[in-house]
């Protein structure tokens, strides 16, 4: 499977994750938020910019909870809650943010 | 006859370090990678056995295994070898047989 | 509630030549969700696991060493490390890694995690856990 992205190709998995995190770039988000119907604010992309440095340093997806609890650390706790993540990624904050950072599925996401 | 021994065993796990040193002869080349690369490494309970060994028989390590673990290369035993994959298979050519002690 | 019951994750094998470690780290992860008391014990070859520096590129697999260092945000609060086994290896607590935990209710935190122990005390902590699970 694969997706489009400014005349680039994308290979992604079964589930629409991309097979390499480092192909990622911006445009990847764009083009499956827009599948999802979903326009993404400087919010979600604080988000997703928080999933990307995650990855580089820990080399995980981090599991939701673990997700929300680190995004209070670093952006605070007004952001830091799932009521906040779910109402940016109403797929859920673990799966869908980590979808749109290139990222794997979380570990332990079923 | 010039033999290569292979190792890619922890000599803290398995004996096959022990057993590929007992079985060899004088001129042996010994080549240490995968977890057998901690073997190569100073200060450890193996150290003495592989500089025994380098008494009559030249011993060499991946680099690429080495790296993977976090061993730099300052922390090898003086007088082993660091080989990339090309010198592997250079070791491979330039020996008769090559005996893998897994 | 249920009881608070004490896990112990026991690893004894080197990180990248075999999958143990790797398997033990997903299920440690996997687990986490569980809301136990999780504690991780390394002896043997096992305590390779926490050596910073590891750059496994080149021989194409993935580097998850630094996967520990989230474990604290995953609720494990004890990683343990045989003192013998560091020695018998030319290693000392320099050579590991560093975990921090912080519990985010209390704001309580500690700074490292990773504990160096004598052969006496991993045996009194695996005598008191409920469940030992062994790679």
């Amino acid at each position: 499977m694969a997706i489009e992205v400014n005349g680039k190709t994308f290979e992604v998995d079964e589930e629409g994750y991309l097979a390499n995190i480092n192909d990622w770039e911006p445009g990847v988000a764009e083009v499956m938020a827009k599948e999802d119907e979903l326009e993404l604010t400087d919010e979600h992309w604080d988000i997703i910019k928080f999933l990307r440095e995650y990855y580089e340093e820990y080399q995980i997806a981090p599991a939701v909870r673990v997700l929300t609890k680190a995004v209070a650390k670093k952006l605070g706790k007004d952001k830091g809650n799932s009521k906040y993540l779910y109402g940016l990624f109403p797929y859920g904050p673990g799966k869908q943010a980590c979808r749109y950072a290139g990222l794997p599925k979380p570990t332990g996401c079923v | 006859m010039s033999d290569l021994y292979t190792i890619n065993k922890s000599p803290f796990e398995k004996n096959s370090l022990d057993s590929a040193l007992k079985f060899s002869k004088a001129g042996t080349a010994v080549l240490l990678y995968e977890d057998a690369v901690y073997a190569a490494v100073k200060g450890t309970a193996v150290e003495e056995q592989i500089k025994a060994a380098m008494g009559d028989k030249k011993v060499y390590a991946l680099g690429p295994d080495l790296a993977a673990r976090g061993i730099a290369e300052d922390r090898v035993i003086d007088g082993v070898e660091l080989v990339d994959y090309t010198g592997f298979v250079d070791l491979v050519e330039a020996n008769d047989k090559v005996q893998a002690w897994v | 509630m249920s009881e608070v019951k004490k896990f112990m994750y026991l690893n004894r094998r080197a990180p990248y030549g075999t999958i143990y470690a790797w398997e033990s780290l997903e299920v440690v992860l996997i687990g986490a969700a569980f809301d136990q008391q999780v504690s991780l014990m390394f002896v043997d070859d096992g305590v390779y696991q926490l050596v910073k520096g590891s750059k496994p590129a080149d021989i194409e697999m993935k580097n998850f060493t630094p996967t520990y260092r989230t474990l604290g945000d995953y609720g494990v609060r004890h990683m343990f490390v045989d003192k013998a086994s560091l020695e018998a290896r030319g290693l000392t607590q320099d050579d590991l890694i560093e975990v921090e935990w912080e519990d985010w209710e209390t704001e309580e935190e500690v700074d490292n995690i990773v504990e160096v122990i004598d052969a006496d005390k991993v045996v009194e902590l695996l005598d008191e856990s409920d469940v030992v699970f062994s790679f």
